[in-house]
């Protein structure tokens, strides 16, 4: 066995490598390419640069491009991506012009070269239109929490959607009226990978350090983009509560994406909202911080993610591998991740958040207990290890489609 | 010992479908459910068995939980749970079975609650691609000595979805087992009811009763 594989095996166990090998075996010669709107960061980003040398390493020829686009572009995949969470925006008819007129420029340059190419997200979704002169199976990956869509983007968007062969979305909460099979795939983390292996207690202390955290005291953190909907000023609120009685620090680390302009605005909001106090540290990191990441979650005691909608919240799986307990908002993907009172706790107001970060605060046990069954759960369901397994098996679906059992032999 | 074929293992890998219909109360469930494909009540009456648990489910069934909790129709749930699956072989009578529990509850009348916004029932289905393990047994006391290193997904497969598959009464373990001239033992082993228990306990009691035939 591979080294890397190797490595991955004394994580989930021999027998799920060698499943793992046997799809791929089905599957070799053949090329799955991803596309999507941006190569640093956010997650989906995050998923496709450790998965596909896994992929790669089992034999699968995986391949990933990224559309190109302007700022006006990512303005509006940006106003999309709001509408379809549920946030109400303001979508002219320009705006569907200038994704349309994107893609249609992206369609000319880009090279196609999938036997199954997914198409992450809204923003290259109308890639498709290619598949009538170049054919092969096609499928949009939706990472977005879209249970309720602001109907004009939807409808704009479902005759793309709907020229796939399936669409993949990662809770049971999204899925739509579609004429198209759907898939349920939740994403994945890398224990493998900087922002989740092991540390040495001395990586942990020096980032602490250089941060200007105390060690001495319990430190919260969230991990997030600067965006409205993951409620950063929510989670001061919180803590500002909490401060009432625990004498505690918060940290609210997050990088910027290339396709989301709003954040810089947002990140003045949160600078104001914390200025003043010298315990709230507001940490802009720059692209390829995970390592940073990785030593300010262990160096925590209890991690937020108290958004107002999410797709799926990879920051709370990483943060459950990591054996903290997560407080998270009720929405999204949250959901299948902080089972509440086993791996965490489910809030839905700044009342509730500062509660259980109390009650998380006066009981080591409980943190400890919570921390060992998040650990669990992500081990048992949300690995990179599972993500890769599902993405052959669809890949291997297209070939027998209609089909509800399938005999590979 | 008689010369049976040897038992090869299999296992079976699921992709979860979603179909996009969802249920708010009891009167669209019901409407659903008499629609849905075989394989969503299939998915819906057994998936919690192949999946972890950090707490024994109150109940495996997710028409039966969604009903308690969601609607707060516990009588109901409670109703639906004792549906006794085990005594089916086709997924048209569990489905019928679960139908009738619906039907005779809303004949009876009263409140036909909703659920809260974001805990409608959800309905799923799902496509399975089935496996060689490559592990196998040549003769009975072998297939009993190494069914501990059998997998959930690879036990499911030929315990709880053979009932369904073969349309039988029975199961492939029992059905081999008879082959090779152990009826007594096949026969019990097919009175394991595997829908009150985990696989892992399924599992440990298949192996008992192969340390009490004297074969492990």
């Amino acid at each position: 066995m591979d080294d890397r594989l190797a490595r991955y095996a004394e994580i989930v166990g021999r027998q799920e490598i060698e499943e793992l090998r046997a799809l791929a075996d089905r599957l070799s010669g053949r090329t799955l390419q991803n596309i999507n709107s941006t190569a640093v960061g956010g997650g989906v980003a995050e998923i496709l640069t450790r998965m596909i040398p896994l992929l790669r390493e089992l034999g699968v020829n995986a391949t990933w491009d990224v559309i190109k686009g302007d700022q006006a572009f990512f303005d509006v995949t940006k106003a999309f991506h709001n509408a379809l969470h549920g946030k109400r925006e303001r979508i002219t008819p320009e705006m569907f012009e200038v994704y349309r007129a994107t893609l249609t420029e992206n369609l000319r340059s880009m090279s196609f070269c999938g036997d199954v190419i997914i198409l992450h997200d809204p923003q290259p979704a109308a890639l498709v239109e290619k598949k009538r002169e170049i054919g092969g199976h096609w499928v949009w990956r939706c990472h977005i929490d879209v249970s309720a869509p602001q109907p004009d983007v939807w409808e704009f968007l479902k005759p793309y959607i709907e020229q796939h062969d399936a669409a993949i979305f990662s809770m049971p909460e999204f899925a739509q009226q579609l004429s198209i099979p759907q898939y349920l795939v939740a994403p994945s983390i890398d224990p493998l990978g900087e922002k989740n292996r092991e540390l040495e207690p001395e990586q942990v202390h020096g980032v602490l350090e250089k941060y200007g955290l105390d060690p001495e005291r319990p430190v919260l953190i969230q991990v997030s983009r600067f965006d409205r909907l993951k409620d950063p000023l929510g989670v001061i609120a919180a803590y500002r509560l909490v401060r009432k009685r625990h004498s505690c620090q918060l940290v609210l680390a997050g990088g910027g994406a290339s396709d989301d302009p709003e954040g810089e605005q947002v990140l003045r909001e949160v600078q104001e909202a914390a200025a003043g106090d010298p315990d709230i540290h507001v940490l802009l990191l720059p692209p390829f911080s995970d390592l940073e990441i990785n030593a300010l979650v262990r160096g925590s005691t209890i991690v937020f993610q108290k958004s107002l909608r999410e797709g799926f919240g990879l920051t709370v799986t990483e943060a459950l591998w990591k054996k903290k307990p997560v407080i998270g908002g009720a929405v999204g993907g949250i959901k299948r991740q902080v089972l509440d009172g086993i791996t965490g706790f489910l809030v839905h107001s700044v009342e509730g958040a500062a509660t259980r970060t109390s009650q998380l605060l006066a009981d080591e046990r409980l943190r400890r207990i919570m921390g060992e069954n998040g650990h669990l759960h992500v081990k048992q369901n949300f690995l990179l290890t599972r993500h890769v397994k599902d993405y052959m098996l669809i890949m291997l679906a297209m070939d027998y489609p209609g089909e509800h059992i399938v005999y590979l032999g | 010992m008689s010369g049976c074929a040897p038992f090869r293992f299999y296992t079976e890998r699921r992709l979860v479908l979603l179909t996009g219909r969802k249920a708010r109360n009891l009167v669209e469930l019901l409407a659903h459910m008499e629609q849905v494909s075989g394989s969503s009540i299939f998915y819906h009456t057994h998936h919690q068995y192949l999946a972890h648990h950090f707490e024994r489910p109150v109940f495996f069934n997710d028409f039966a939980s969604w009903t308690g909790w969601a609607l707060q129709e516990r009588r109901l749930a409670e109703q639906l749970a004792a549906v006794d699956i085990f005594s089916f072989t086709s997924v048209r009578q569990i489905r019928e079975a679960i139908v009738n529990v619906i039907r005779r509850r809303l004949e009876e009348g009263g409140e036909n609650r909703s659920a809260p916004p974001g805990e409608e029932f959800h309905f799923c289905e799902s496509r399975s691609f089935v496996m060689s393990t490559g592990l196998e047994a040549r003769d009975v006391s072998e297939f009993f000595r190494k069914l501990p290193e059998v997998s959930n997904a690879s036990l499911f497969f030929h315990f709880l979805e053979a009932r369904l598959r073969l349309g039988r009464p029975t199961n492939d373990f029992s059905q081999w087992l008879a082959d090779c001239g152990y009826d007594a033992l096949a026969r019990a082993v097919d009175a394991l009811d595997p829908y009150v228990m985990t696989l892992d306990e399924l599992r440990n009691q298949i192996v008992e009763l192969g340390r009490w035939a004297g074969l492990v």
